[in-house]
């Protein structure tokens, strides 16, 4: 028996003032302006996408929140996937022949709500063809600067593995899921001896609670060439070990993700497929696989890099908050 | 066996962890953008009063802890047991000396404190934020001294010592803050 069946009657007294006060606001409808300004003089398109689709990403860690329509086309109704990216359907786009694009939108995920977390929220997210990952941290720390207003903000590089030869002596290439769990233990990670984890899910541990809130200290941190396992979708490097993926940190906040994107389709179904083979082995529902991107990539998309920048996060840090609840007009517990 | 799933989590819950019950203190929800998901809460152990930090895998679930908190009416103590009767239901309750704490110290017979039962037996016992106890012995002070600087030891009829102004007599009713042990005022009978 769960503890816990709430009903609304449980629920904490409505709030119907927003989070974010007036200057706040302000300060997002200023940011928002100075991110498209940007992108209109380097000649980056914006564009819309859809945000409620047939498919969705396959991540095993991000779950889509599921809307349903019934109506004209649908008569007998579907569901559909409120986006937890606009990926796909940008990279329809990109494989059609766009250039390099923006688009400003919300995203959702499902199971996600805390001080750094909304189940949904704002995302930045732009293509650059014919980027390599060099050319497109420069570009995200333009960006970032210009979002922040700090235009002297300074920058840092490392790479995951690095940070955690440094932190822990370790070889994240090398080591087992009990070498991580040992680690975690020695380093009085407090409940980690009783955790169930796979080897990702150690480093996730590790890099969540003893790399991360030290990282970008006042500075941008560029932590780069993740494992291969973590590869999401981006190309894996030459070396096979580590894939062309790079995260951005800035007062040990996660503030962005890159790729240098995968564009093989026979890889991209084989990582789908496996995807959500995981997925039903965690007992999570699999999603259905986007046909439609796969098609797309099949004709071509072009090489490319492609980040994706949590703009409430941005925005918190700009006004100097400390929980997105106040960079939000109306976070989940407001709504 | 009631549980809670980490998405339950939030301030106040109470959770039976190693066999001890915890009630949390703050939930942080941690995760990375593409990775596992962990819940990382401060707890304290209300057996030994200890805050701790712990880290689950979000989507655990974990056994919950019977443990309410009463407002009780204290009764007697027989040396061994204190004991305490809840007004509603006239069920009676004892708590032995860990329970009681720094309670001890501070409650006499009537008080009304916060108790913490666990599976229906007292683990924490609070004593009212203020209580007005009797001094039963403290030396003369110099008479006229009212500035209270300095001031001087004073055995309460609870057997607790605190520091009082000088002017304060033997017989007399003070106000304690027992959280800090401190004297408050004077207390006037009605």
């Amino acid at each position: 028996m769960s503890a816990g069946s709430r009903t609304t009657d449980d629920l904490p007294p409505a709030v119907w003032r927003p989070g974010a006060e007036g200057d706040v606001l302000r300060a997002r409808a200023a940011m928002l302006a100075d991110i498209r300004d940007y992108f209109s003089a380097v000649g980056v398109l914006e564009v819309e996408t859809p945000l409620a689709c047939r498919a969705a990403g396959t991540d095993p860690a991000i779950d889509p929140l599921i809307a349903r329509y019934t109506g004209p086309l649908y008569p007998q109704g579907v569901d559909l996937y409120l986006q937890t990216s606009p990926e796909f359907a940008m990279k329809r786009l990109l494989a059609n022949g766009s250039g390099p694009i923006y688009q400003i939108c919300k995203a959702f995920r499902d199971g996600e709500a805390g001080r750094l977390h909304n189940p949904e929220f704002s995302i930045l997210e732009w293509y650059r063809p014919g980027y390599t990952v060099a050319g497109m941290m420069t570009e995200v720390a333009a960006v970032v600067r210009c979002a922040l207003y700090r235009r002297g903000l300074e920058i840092e590089t490392q790479s995951y593995a690095g940070l955690f030869a440094a932190r822990f002596g370790i070889d994240v290439f090398a080591v087992d899921a009990e070498s991580l769990r040992q680690v975690a233990v020695q380093h009085h990670l407090s409940g980690a001896e009783g955790l169930k984890l796979d080897r990702d899910g150690w480093l996730d541990l590790l890099m969540s609670h003893l790399i991360q809130p030290a990282l970008g200290p006042g500075r941008l941190c560029f932590v780069t060439d993740y494992p291969a396992s973590q590869a999401a979708l981006a190309r894996r490097n030459p070396d096979r070990l580590t894939a062309a993926r790079f995260e951005v940190f800035l007062d040990g906040v996660e503030l962005a993700n890159g790729f240098d994107e995968l564009t093989d389709a026979g890889e991209q179904a084989a990582r789908f497929e496996a995807e959500n083979r995981e997925r039903r082995a965690r007992g999570k529902r699999p999603v259905t696989v986007d046909r439609q991107l796969l098609a797309a990539m099949q004709t071509g998309l072009p090489s490319c890099c492609g980040v994706a920048v949590g703009l409430d996060r941005l925005l918190m840090l700009r006004q100097g908050l400390d929980d997105l609840d106040a960079a939000m007009s109306f976070s989940l517990r407001r709504c | 066996m009631a549980t809670y799933s980490t998405s339950e989590f939030r301030g106040g819950l109470k959770l039976l962890l190693d066999g001890d019950p915890c009630t949390i203190i703050e939930n942080e929800f941690v995760k990375p953008g593409k990775g596992q998901a962990f819940n990382r809460v401060r707890i304290r152990n209300l057996k030994t009063g200890r805050v701790l930090e712990k880290t689950f895998r979000s989507g655990e679930t974990v056994e919950a802890a019977d443990v309410i908190d009463r407002d009780l009416q204290y009764l007697y103590s027989d040396g061994e047991f204190w004991h305490f009767m809840d007004n509603e239901s006239f069920e009676q309750y004892q708590a032995d000396e860990t329970a009681m704490g720094e309670a001890a110290k501070w409650i006499k017979d009537q008080d009304s404190c916060l108790v913490t039962l666990w599976n229906g037996a007292p683990i924490v016992v609070e004593a009212p934020n203020f209580v007005t106890l009797e001094i039963t012995e403290t030396d003369p002070g110099l008479k006229g001294d009212t500035s209270g600087g300095g001031g001087k030891p004073a055995t309460l009829e609870t057997g607790a010592v605190v520091r009082v102004p000088l002017f304060i007599q033997t017989g007399e009713k003070i106000k304690v803050d027992t959280r800090t042990g401190a004297y408050v005022s004077r207390v006037k009978d009605d």
